[in-house]
């Protein structure tokens, strides 16, 4: 944790309330979300349980499997899940954009003008936490190798028709989760966590009801009581007030509650009771929808939360990015390509580490050029430095054929970066990239001067507003304002003798 | 910087004894290393090298070998300053050869490289490519397009090299010599890659790692003898940070001697009594550890910073000489480093020395003092007045670079309270399947280095 | 997996065991066992969690006492699902484990060796079991050496002295082969999915292990007649004399090692091989503690089935580890000096308070009294509370209102208050 986050929480701690970490919001909200609230049964490895679902804050969708050992509801259940999900997701599908650009032939050399299909949207999901990105991606590894009646060699246990594309869906969803700056599957309680500092540690930020009773305590109330009553109060029937936010439930809901009502839903089905096994499966539907509900509200309450914030200026081009991803997995599924593999090959893997570090830098970025609480830990990190420009010198550089514009701008700044004479810095917030190097520093009267590089236009004297003038505010990072681009690797079947050569 | 060729003058008295001399030791494994690279049956040669163990030696001598077959030669390093110094050595071993500097457009070789003649430098490979010769940094290699593959590569620092960035290089070469030091701090991603975790080609692992999975029938090399470390440093560094692959000191206990003036001033400050007694223990012993107080702080501590800076400023006012296997020379200020955990540490120290008028000490972290060598260190512990230990705190690489970098003695300046502050250090490590265990374990080498250093403790009352 | 308490035996109590007995209120002792182990893992520098877990207190059950009841339990679904898989792989006298460790551990050309699972009473109490486990040992090395059968052992007791004060261990099972080597072997209800498992499960189950490797090493050698005059130089358990010696109440004077200040500089240290360098924590021990592999056998669901699937665990890390641990561990009857004399936590809960607890919230996923430690930590104003990595930033600063304060009084929190009012400011 940096000190500036530290600081928050310490204020947090001090006022009772959460305080802000941004004062814009960093991920994209979608103006039709589709959350959902999955459950999972404990002790089997990605077994659903129950889910709470849909695009409707006053209508959701609840969809449960009353016996989870029960291999045939499961596939039911997720069955149902698709039914509810694909349609939304196939639905940003049809709206594109076409986009131009010129690609080189490879074999010919010749240029070409290439069109591509961009969505003009996306989908996108969410769900309480980092858990229930982990449970759908669960759920996707573990239906999307599935072999249905439609296919020439069903097995034993088919699955139902669509259970398998769910799946390729899900582990899209749930992979693109992992990619820096992504907004299309959201686990809430990061995305709050990032823009809020509560007065308890990060771990216990991972509870959202903790979370949401310290970002908005009750009227009166203090941030400190409401969490723990969130995490820990119980009702006379030992149950908690505030339901835990899955995908794991309260093992005293387990043991009191739904365990004796599924052992009634077994031996209403062992008596072949048509009727009484929908009723008691209604109670165990009552049960699961009695703690999913909460936990719904507390997701739409968490996503009104977050629209108080105006969106970071970079945030569309990375949802953008959401789009592309969304793009490409929709022509893979239309182009009837396998389904993801188990694991990545040597040259995938690398390409998507390579994918995930490029998007890493460049959040850090975007979020630090969007927001200057973001900036400010560059700042105290002595990383970046901001203040008033109060002299500008014009100056040239005559080795060329033509004078080139290189002025000196004299910054007066509080921050202390550990920049020496001759080090670069970059412009943030300016006309246009620009570079800069440290002519000479007065560090006890807070004074840089630097000397601009470039960003000026080809001209002798620099294009107007392209240099700041006395009087303006401005910002330098000491490191590069866009991600390096990423080396070329080989394709895959190319993959040479050190990593094993090709895939088999 | 020079590492003396594995036959030293230290080891070359003839013996009759069975035991192998250090120097018999080093040329066997060099004269195995270099048969396997040449004409060896499998496409990769792997060699570990511990702190000073000749490993710069070892790839100029392969460099030029290689050469001499006539086939052309491709070097990949980690680093600008890697690749300069390693032109440089090339340069210095053979004037006739004529060596390819491949460098980027924002990143000029320096002047230490191109002072040579026969060097050549150029941003595009098109200009090098017929030279016996190229080295270039694996970033910059990776970008080189499609050509005919050199017959041979050394890649040099390669457990420092990531995965990816081998497969993004292997295309270029058919042949390859790995040489690094699997104890220096390993390459590290800005993200997190469990889902990578315990496969063979995990991208975000070190090269050799991956290498050596996917081609189990190389066996790595190994140097066996540090040149650097003298003989009272080269056991606990080898107990510590290279618990399965040891290695023993070049040189005998007594071959290395550091003189000191006389501390003159009987009327400095409790600090300067300090730092003039545990100078004198680290002329001694080879180490020294000078105590302040147990107290939390920040990073930047500016009492032990200041200590730091007090060792460096009376070890230059006694004026120090070095006495080994190559002969005698005064310590002087590009003699002696100082190493920290990071950069701000580093920064104010760089200030502490500079208010003392201390001029031409290396000040650096070990990330960037990896690969290098001096007669003296003065380090700042990692965990100095720090209310707990982190991941980074512990990694086992920091503190093997730290320890290792002296020819001469270590003298580690930190607060007291270390060991119980690794006693309530959690353990709770996680665990990958599949992937294979890095040794030693970080908060046990912290243990371990402490517990010997406590021999030559001074306290700062 | 093991949560299982046993009444004590008849046996004469050390005046430490009394001590431990009447802190518990007489009530059964419970095993070290992976909760335990885990909440050590978390925080080995709580005096107040080391003195009840070398008492075996029931944590969970004090909580509740103190109005603080612990916030994790486990589902009966998950526990008749380990349940369920265990019981499947010991039915039959552990048939269906047998023959997945025979095809994990055992070469091709034993094949057909018969395996020997001899009854370990595990009904009986822990010193009965513990002396079982012994004679089983024996036994089955002396039919390995003879060919005769390879052995599992079903839930063997070990015994092992950790802070001066003696615990149960209950290994999943440990098998010792044709070759004579001994595996521990741990059974865990957590998936193994398509090659890869929870790293932090993972993480404690390799402790776990290795905790059990050490005091496998301990019984081999109070079992080997050779090794008896060097007892103590390798094996490492808390019975070495290394431990004997190095705990005292500061933890800082170790091995009985005086005081070298700089007046005395060794002359020995600039011999091939300083004098007093300790032998290397990874060097494995002499006589039959060294049949104990360092490589222990992990056995889990594999994918989203019910069929077991074995993994190897390299434990020579934390093998060293938790050596030194041990080795360092303050003893108890140092700790419990702040407690009076006959002191129940049955009747008086409250005494718990008088050992120092040493709150970070990571003990919150580990520790039954976390939730009642952290209230006492937040009413001192700790900021411990915030995270460990928070102390980190702050220094000396140990309080929120001390931190507070300081950002008005320059230096970096005063620049950090500086940049934080000027961003919102905007």
């Amino acid at each position: 944790m940096s000190l500036l986050s530290t600081l928050a929480r310490l204020q947090a701690v001090r006022s009772g309330v959460a305080q802000p970490l941004a004062t814009v919001r960093h991920r994209h909200l979608s103006e039709r979300p589709f959350v959902l609230v999955p459950l999972a049964a404990a002790g089997e490895t990605g077994a659903p349980l129950a889910v709470l679902l849909g695009q409707d804050r006053q209508h959701p969708r609840l969809l449960t499997v009353p016996q989870p050992l029960d291999r045939d509801l499961r596939f039911a259940f997720l069955a149902r899940v698709g039914d509810e999900l694909l349609p939304y997701l196939e639905s940003f599908g049809g709206d594109v954009e076409l986009l131009e650009r010129s690609v080189k032939d490879p074999e010919s050399g010749e240029k070409t003008v290439e069109v591509r299909e961009l969505c003009a949207d996306a989908p996108q999901l969410v769900v309480p936490n980092p858990g229930g990105v982990e449970l759908l991606g669960l759920f996707g590894r573990s239906t999307r190798f599935r072999r249905t009646a439609e296919d020439p060699d069903p097995g034993p246990y088919p699955a139902p028709a669509r259970v398998p594309l769910l799946g390729r869906w899900l582990t899209h969803v749930s992979d693109r989760a992992n990619v820096p700056g992504s907004s299309m599957l959201l686990p809430l309680t990061t995305t709050l966590a990032r823009h809020w500092a509560t007065g308890q540690s990060s771990l216990e930020d991972a509870h959202l009801g903790a979370l949401l009773a310290w970002i908005s305590p009750p009227e009166g109330g203090r941030g400190e009581e409401a969490a723990l009553r969130a995490e820990n109060g119980r009702d006379e029937r030992g149950q908690l007030l505030v339901p835990p936010a899955g995908p794991a439930t309260d093992p005293d809901f387990d043991s009191l509650l739904l365990a004796p009502a599924i052992t009634r839903y077994d031996a209403a089905r062992a008596a072949q009771d048509e009727r009484l096994t929908q009723a008691r499966a209604e109670e165990i539907d009552a049960l699961l929808g009695a703690v999913l509900l909460p936990v719904w509200h507390q997701v739409w309450q968490g996503l009104d939360l977050l629209r108080t914030l105006p969106p970071g200026a970079h945030v569309a081009d990375r949802w953008e990015s959401d789009r592309w991803s969304y793009t490409g997995h929709r022509d893979r599924v239309a182009a009837g390509e396998p389904p993801q593999p188990l694991h990545d090959d040597a040259v995938t893997a690398a390409r998507r580490l390579a994918q995930r570090e490029r998007e890493q830098v460049r959040v850090d970025l975007e979020e630090a050029l969007d927001d200057p609480l973001a900036m400010a830990e560059h700042r105290l990190a002595g990383q970046a430095f901001a203040g008033e420009v109060v002299e500008v010198q014009p100056a040239y550089d005559t080795s060329g054929r033509s004078p080139k514009p290189r002025p000196l701008v004299t910054v007066r700044t509080e921050d202390r970066p550990h920049l020496d004479p001759g080090g670069e810095a970059h412009r943030a917030g300016g006309p246009a990239s620009q570079k800069a190097q440290l002519v000479e520093l007065d560090a006890e009267a807070g004074l840089l001067t630097l000397r601009l590089l470039n960003g000026m236009g080809r001209k002798k004297e620099p294009e107007p507003g392209t240099v700041p003038e006395p009087g303006e505010q401005v910002c330098f990072t000491l490191f590069e304002l866009a991600p390096r681009q990423s080396a070329p690797l080989p394709d895959p079947e190319d993959t040479p003798w050190t990593h094993g050569g090709p895939p088999k | 910087m020079t590492t003396p060729s594995p036959s030293s003058p230290a080891t070359s008295t003839p013996t009759s004894t069975p035991t192998p001399t250090p120097g018999e030791q080093a040329d066997a494994a060099v004269a195995a290393i270099l048969a396997a690279a040449l004409h060896g049956g499998e496409r990769g040669t792997v060699v570990d090298s511990p702190p000073g163990a000749g490993k710069s030696t070892l790839v100029v001598r392969a460099a030029r070998e290689l050469v001499a077959t006539g086939e052309r030669l491709m070097i990949v390093a980690q680093t600008n300053s890697q690749v300069d110094d390693l032109v440089d050595r090339l340069a210095e071993a053979d004037p006739a050869l004529a060596v390819g500097r491949l460098h980027g457009s924002d990143a000029l070789p320096s002047e230490i490289a191109m002072r040579h003649p026969g060097v050549v430098a150029s941003t595009k490979v098109g200009d090098l490519r017929e030279l016996p010769v190229v080295v270039s940094t694996a970033a910059k290699w990776q970008w080189v397009k499609e050509t005919d593959p050199w017959r041979h590569a050394i890649v040099d620092e390669a457990y420092q090299m990531r995965s990816d960035a081998l497969l993004a290089v292997a295309r270029l070469f058919e042949r390859a010599l790995f040489v690094g030091d699997p104890g220096q701090l390993d390459p590290f991603s800005i993200v997190g890659t469990d889902d990578w975790a315990g496969q063979h080609h995990d991208p975000s692992q070190s090269a050799v790692v991956t290498l050596l999975a996917h081609n189990p029938g190389i066996v790595p090399h190994r140097l066996p003898v540090s040149w650097r470390l003298p003989a009272s440093a080269a056991p606990l560094v080898s107990d510590a940070f290279y618990p399965f692959t040891p290695f023993r000191a070049g040189t005998e206990p007594g071959d290395r001697r550091l003189e000191l003036g006389p501390p003159t001033t009987a009327s400095g400050t409790t600090l300067e009594q300090a730092a003039d007694e545990v100078l004198d223990v680290a002329a001694e012993s080879g180490w020294g550890l000078l105590e302040l107080p147990a107290r939390l702080t920040v990073r930047t501590d500016p009492e032990a910073v200041a200590a730091v800076a007090a060792v460096v400023a009376r070890l230059l006012a006694r004026g120090g000489t070095a006495h080994s296997e190559r002969g005698s020379a005064p310590v002087d200020a590009d003699r002696i480093a100082v190493g920290t955990a990071h950069r701000d540490q580093a920064a104010a120290v760089r200030g502490a020395l500079a208010a003392l008028g201390v001029t031409g000490v290396t000040v650096d972290t070990a990330n960037r003092l990896q690969g290098r060598e001096y007669d003296v260190t003065v380090v700042l512990h990692p965990l100095s007045g720090r209310p707990d230990a982190t991941a980074f705190h512990l990694e086992t690489g920091r503190l093997c670079v730290l320890a290792s970098r002296h020819r001469h003695a270590c003298i580690v300046v930190t607060r007291a309270g270390i060991p119980e502050l690794l006693d309530a250090h959690p353990s709770t490590e996680p665990v990958q399947l599949g992937v294979v265990s890095k040794f030693p374990d970080g908060w046990e080498a912290n243990h371990a280095v402490l517990e010997h250093l406590r021999r030559f403790r001074v306290p700062v009352r | 997996m093991n949560h299982s308490t046993h009444p004590r035996v008849d046996q004469p109590l050390t005046p430490l065991e009394a001590r431990l007995t009447a802190l518990r209120g007489g009530a059964a002792a419970r095993s070290m066992d992976a909760r335990a182990l885990a909440a050590l893992a978390a925080n080995p520098g709580c005096d107040r969690r080391a003195v009840l877990d070398a008492a075996g207190v029931d944590k969970a059950a004090l909580a509740a006492r103190l109005g603080s009841p612990a916030a994790f339990g486990q589902s009966p679904f998950a526990i008749t699902r380990g349940l369920v898989f265990e019981r499947r792989l010991r039915a039959e006298r552990c048939t269906e484990l047998a023959a997945l460790l025979r095809r994990e551990l055992l070469p091709e050309e034993a094949a057909q060796l018969p395996v020997a699972v001899p009854d370990l009473l595990a009904a009986e109490g822990p010193a009965v079991r513990a002396a079982r486990t012994r004679t089983a040992l024996v036994e089955a090395v002396s039919d390995a050496a003879a060919g005769r059968a390879w052995t599992l052992l079903d839930r063997p007791l070990l015994r092992l002295e950790v802070a001066g004060s003696a615990v149960s261990l209950e290994p999943d099972a440990i098998v010792i082969g044709p070759d004579e080597r001994w595996t521990v072997v741990e059974i865990k209800s957590f998936p193994i999915l398509d090659g890869g498992a929870d790293p932090a499960k993972v993480g404690a189950a390799a402790r776990q292990a290795a905790v059990y490797v050490l005091a496998l090493r301990a019984t081999a050698m109070a079992l080997d007649p050779a090794a008896t005059t060097t007892a103590g130089n390798a094996a490492g358990a808390g019975a070495t004399p290394h431990a004997a010696t190095a705990s005292s109440a500061s933890g800082a004077d170790e091995a009985g090692r005086s005081e070298q200040g700089p007046s005395a500089p060794a002359s020995d240290v600039v011999s091939a091989r300083p004098a007093g360098l300790p032998v290397s924590p990874y060097a494995e021990p002499a006589g039959l503690a060294a049949a104990v592999r360092t490589t222990g056998l992990l056995v889990c669901p594999r994918d989203f089935s019910n069929a077991a699937v074995a993994a190897p665990l390299d434990l020579r890390k934390q093998l060293a580890v938790t050596r030194r641990q041990l080795a360092r561990m303050t003893r108890i009857e140092t700790l419990l000096a702040v407690l009076p004399e006959g002191a129940r936590l049955d009747e008086a809960p409250g005494a718990v308070d008088s050992l120092a607890h040493a709150y970070a919230p990571d003990c919150l996923a580990a520790c039954e009294l976390a939730f009642h430690c952290r209230s006492q930590a937040r009413a001192a104003g700790a900021v411990e509370v915030l995270g460990r990595g928070v102390r980190g930033e702050l220094g000396s600063l140990t309080t929120v209102e001390a931190a507070l304060a300081a950002t008005a009084a320059g230096g970096a929190l005063a620049r950090a208050a500086r940049l934080r009012e000027e961003a919102l400011a905007r």
